[in-house]
């Protein structure tokens, strides 16, 4: 009965082997970012994979890139860039020691974004490219208007549902991670001292957000949509 | 109290200038920039649109990590992690395409390609 007895009173959430709550969060960030790090690389050898066939096979994945609705792909850039913003407001809520009730509604606030990106991309988007033959190994039907280019629009829409897919699977782990810090925010675990799930989870998402910023060009826009006015 | 705390008016302005960045990257997808001729060797002809189109989702990706990550209010070790990242990305693709651009300038034909036409009927057979 010896080490308990000179517990020194630390605020909630200290973990002793550091030197204060400054450092604590520091390195629960930095430890967050390398994390991030091998994200980048993770997402990063499929933007590679991307940049070469792309370059190998341009006239087919301009086609294919035309054939996406580029509405639903700038609206979703929208919806997602709000999630981000709630998600900041939500650890906002916790810095400045606001009720837990605000953080709450903020990260509820986040899901419901998140949620709407992805109503709109599986209900939309891919439901229609299924119906319009475009998934490939789904009934892919090559159409005549392609051309020789035709052979490899199934490539591009390989990468598509890929790119898509892994960056909606990211999204479906944060719905997960979210709805955790719900409940510990309802339970009043967070403070002005301590929100460190919150503020690395908050990375988490923003990262996600970031790859669905690069996503957005590189497949809906820089297909040339300009060739084909009136087509969207 | 840990952390830089930054304010709402903040967050809601970069929010607004994201928005913004997108509704502009939208609209010039569908105006033809034309090409830069560079006149160097693998890199003719680059689209106009193309570089638009990624520098703006650039200064997109740098708003979100500057504010909304705090990395601007953060460490410098955490700010070199952060460049540590997109420094072995840009290895990545770099040297990637240093490879697959360059592939034709050898006099033989590159290799494991030249195996698929053996190996194709052999899987055949198999299934």
């Amino acid at each position: 009965m010896s080490d308990m007895a000179v517990h020194a009173p630390h605020p909630p959430g200290f973990k002793h082997q550091f030197e204060d709550m400054e450092q604590q969060r520091e390195a629960g960030s930095l430890g967050m970012w390398v994390f991030l790090v091998t994200e980048i690389m993770f997402f990063g050898g499929l933007f590679a994979t991307y940049i070469i066939y792309r370059t190998l096979y341009l006239t087919a994945f301009e086609e294919g890139s035309r054939l996406l609705n580029v509405k639903f792909g700038a609206a979703n850039t929208a919806v997602l860039i709000g999630s981000s913003l709630t998600m900041a407001l939500a650890i906002h809520a916790a810095q400045a020691g606001k009720k837990k009730s605000e953080q709450v509604m903020y990260l509820v606030l986040t899901m419901i974004l998140g949620a709407l990106f992805l109503f709109l991309k599986f209900n939309y988007e891919w439901r229609a490219d299924y119906h319009e033959h475009l998934i490939p190994g789904f009934g892919f039907i090559i159409r005549p208007e392609w051309g020789a280019a035709g052979t490899h629009v199934p490539l591009y829409f390989c990468f598509y549902f890929f790119m898509t897919g892994l960056h909606a699977m990211h999204m479906i782990i944060g719905f997960g991670i979210l709805g955790t810090l719900t409940v510990m925010a309802h339970r009043g675990r967070f403070s002005s001292e301590y929100y460190a799930p919150l503020e690395v989870s908050g990375l988490y998402w923003h990262f996600v957000d970031i790859v669905w910023i690069f996503l957005f060009p590189l497949l809906y826009l820089i297909g040339g949509r300009f060739a084909l006015p009136g087509v969207h | 109290m840990s952390g830089h705390v930054v304010p709402v008016k903040t967050y809601l302005g970069i929010f607004v200038a994201l928005l913004v960045l997108t509704a502009l990257t939208t609209g010039v997808a569908f105006v033809d920039f034309g090409d830069i001729h560079t006149g160097i060797r693998l890199i003719e002809v680059i689209p106009l649109n193309t570089v638009v189109a990624l520098a703006i989702a650039v200064v997109k990706m740098l708003l979100v990590i500057l504010f909304f990550m705090h990395v601007k209010y953060s460490s410098s070790l955490t700010k070199i992690v952060v460049m540590t990242g997109f420094l072995f990305l840009a290895i990545l693709v770099s040297f990637t395409l240093a490879d697959e651009l360059t592939r034709g300038w050898t006099p033989e034909a590159g290799g494991w390609n030249t195996a698929l036409p053996t190996i194709l009927p052999l899987l055949r057979s198999l299934f």
